[in-house]
């Protein structure tokens, strides 16, 4: 399983523009994948919003293992490993809640919320025990950018902000459309299981050659403006953000209608209200500019999708098994829009969904495809030949193009080249 | 060893898990049997994509709800996996009418059994009904059954019962579930 033993192993997987399938299906990948991607790099987890009080939990997952975030009595946010350390139970099987403390139901150890052992039945039985060995396990790193929390199984990780690099203009993007500007969860996932490879989805997010396709039948039936983004002739761009993080960039097409809302498929009359406190939380010109160029369409590898309206948590399973994770975005204080944000989500993704339910049979097919073993690579050069540098020394293309996809598996087949640590 | 009241739930739980009592019921013969015949229909038309005989049986204000994360939820703060109104409804049948809603391209295979029929207490002139269906579904990713707790509101127009409202509860709407994309 060590990367380091197999010199060129990657090369032999990964190229420019072409990927061997077994990227998607080999367990033994997946769990290499879990070592190195997972358990190394930064992973989204939750937003601080879900935990709001002290003593506020919430179950979440880091790749495929569950961790609770945990807001302590201190006011601290961690993410407490639920296994007790005494024989492996769970120590809270709840989805979420508020409770100082959590007690294995197995021999009634009992953990404060910052992880300590703070008792345990009939202590005389452990008179020499290192109680304070004996607590939770935590995720070494926890760091939150404008209320994102990601964690970290790996110590020695780079700081959060360096490891987000392009992509933290796109959460500030996000914020900023809240005339308060933050950003909360609050409106509970749908939670959409797929027999497909993660990266399958990964890659779907930003890939704005499907939409066209994939999702004609929503299209054909209801007010759509998804031709002037990706179609043929769209303006907008895709980008690669480095650290494997891409990006449709929309805002050409919007800043082109000059209309503010346009982004949401609404005028600003149709929401007096939210118009008004943006207008007074950042003055007229700049709200202004704010809601013509609306929320991003990002991907944070590994897992956390912004789609403008929606965030989705990727959650790996297996290398043939996957959990979208999706929400409606709520920007505090803005009911008017709150509401809309959750209908339209509500219509569109999720396991029923007018455009997730479609997208996630496309991913399904894919990966029963992969069984049929001529050809075995695919093929992701769409629109490397107009590759451009933009005027950040980002690379960008056509909103169509396999860009995303590329800078993925570069940053993919970087991390994967890593050996593994020493235990 | 004390244990901590706080840590005990009680019926709460089972409250928060299972959803509200719903144990008034009204006895009425016919009108139970006119209830069970119009949902075996509501069944049959979902089974065989009859989308627009299944459309036909809404009122004007219909609301079709599948909750998620519990029986109980209030659908105007949290997500549900549907949440339509009579023109969402709408949209939805004009959706799979096309032909290219792939995750029912082709269509899956269904066969669903509705049973427990109970009539409920009503404070107005609109029919309550709660129901177990299961469905048994079969498409190209493979098998998968459905278990849900349904609940209905049934109006009389023009002497014929229609559909005001109906909420599918899953049993596993807390877990990760499979596309959902058959009318359920």
């Amino acid at each position: 399983m060590d990367g380091s033993a197999l010199p060129g192993r990657w090369d032999g997987l990964i190229e420019p523009g072409r990927v061997h399938g077994s990227l998607y299906y080999d367990e033994a990948i997946f769990r290499e994948e879990v070592e190195k991607i997972w358990f190394r790099t930064w992973v989204y987890i939750g937003h601080e919003s879900e935990i709001r009080e002290k003593n506020d939990f919430v179950t979440k997952s880091l790749g495929p293992m569950p961790v609770l975030m945990v807001r302590d009595m201190k006011g601290e946010v961690r993410l407490l490993l639920n296994r007790c350390p005494h024989r492996g139970n769970a120590v809270c099987v709840q989805e979420k809640g508020n409770r100082a403390r959590f007690t294995c139901p197995y021999h009634s150890w009992t953990f404060a919320n910052d992880g300590r052992l703070i008792g345990y039945a009939f202590p005389e039985g452990y008179r020499d025990a290192p109680k304070n060995e004996l607590g939770l396990g935590q995720v070494p790193r926890v760091e939150s950018y404008r209320g994102f929390v990601f964690g970290c199984m790996d110590p020695d990780v780079i700081p959060l902000e360096e490891h987000l690099a392009g992509a933290r203009r796109t959460i500030d993007q996000a914020c900023d459309n809240s005339p308060t500007g933050e950003i909360e969860v609050t409106a509970g996932f749908l939670k959409h299981r797929t027999r497909a490879n993660w990266k399958f989805i990964l890659e779907n997010e930003c890939d704005g050659y499907h939409p066209a396709f994939v999702h004609s039948s929503i299209f054909s039936v209801s007010d759509s403006q998804i031709g002037s983004i990706y179609g043929d002739d769209a303006v907008c761009v895709t980008r690669a953000l480095g650290q494997g993080h891409t990006e449709v960039d929309v805002r050409p097409e919007f800043r082109r209608r000059d209309e503010p809302l346009s982004w949401f498929g609404t005028k600003a009359a149709k929401l007096p209200a939210y118009v008004e406190q943006m207008n007074a939380a950042y003055g007229e010109e700049k709200a202004r500019e704010i809601m013509i160029d609306g929320m991003p369409h990002v991907m944070i590898f590994p897992n956390l999708f912004i789609a403008e309206i929606q965030i989705f948590v990727i959650q790996p399973v297996s290398a043939n098994e996957s959990i979208q994770n999706v929400t409606a975005i709520q920007f505090k204080g803005a009911p008017d829009m709150n509401r809309r944000l959750r209908q339209q989500t509500m219509g569109s993704v999720g396991p029923a969904g007018f455009l997730l339910a479609d997208d996630t049979e496309m991913y399904e097919r894919n990966q029963r495809g992969l069984e049929i073993r001529d050809p075995e690579w695919l093929f992701l050069k769409r629109g490397e030949h107009r590759e451009r540098q933009d005027e950040d020394g980002f690379t960008v293309a056509h909103s169509t193009d396999d860009l995303p996809s590329r800078h993925i598996w570069a940053h993919y087949k970087s991390v994967m080249s890593r050996p593994l640590k020493e235990a | 060893m004390s244990i901590p009241a706080q840590d005990i739930a009680g019926p709460e739980i089972l409250k928060e898990w299972t959803g509200a009592d719903k144990t008034a019921i009204r006895a009425d013969p016919a009108l139970h049997f006119e209830v069970s015949q119009f949902l075996y229909r509501e069944a049959r038309l979902q089974d065989t994509h009859d989308y627009d005989g299944w459309e036909a049986l809404w009122t004007d204000d219909a609301v079709y709800w599948v909750p998620a994360n519990g029986a109980d939820i209030d659908p105007e703060r949290q997500m549900s996996m549907i949440y339509d109104n009579r023109s969402r409804i709408g949209l939805r049948i004009r959706q799979l009418k096309t032909g290219r809603r792939h995750s029912q391209t082709p269509p899956s295979q269904l066969a669903r059994v509705i049973s427990n029929v109970e009539l409920l207490e009503s404070e107005s002139d609109d029919i309550r009904v709660a129901a177990n269906v299961m469905v048994f579904e079969t498409n190209l990713r493979g098998d998968t059954v459905w278990g849900a707790r349904n609940e209905y509101t049934l109006r009389r127009i023009d002497g014929a019962l229609r559909m005001a409202f109906k909420k599918v509860v899953l049993v596993n709407n807390n877990k990760a579930i499979w596309t959902l994309s058959f009318l359920v």
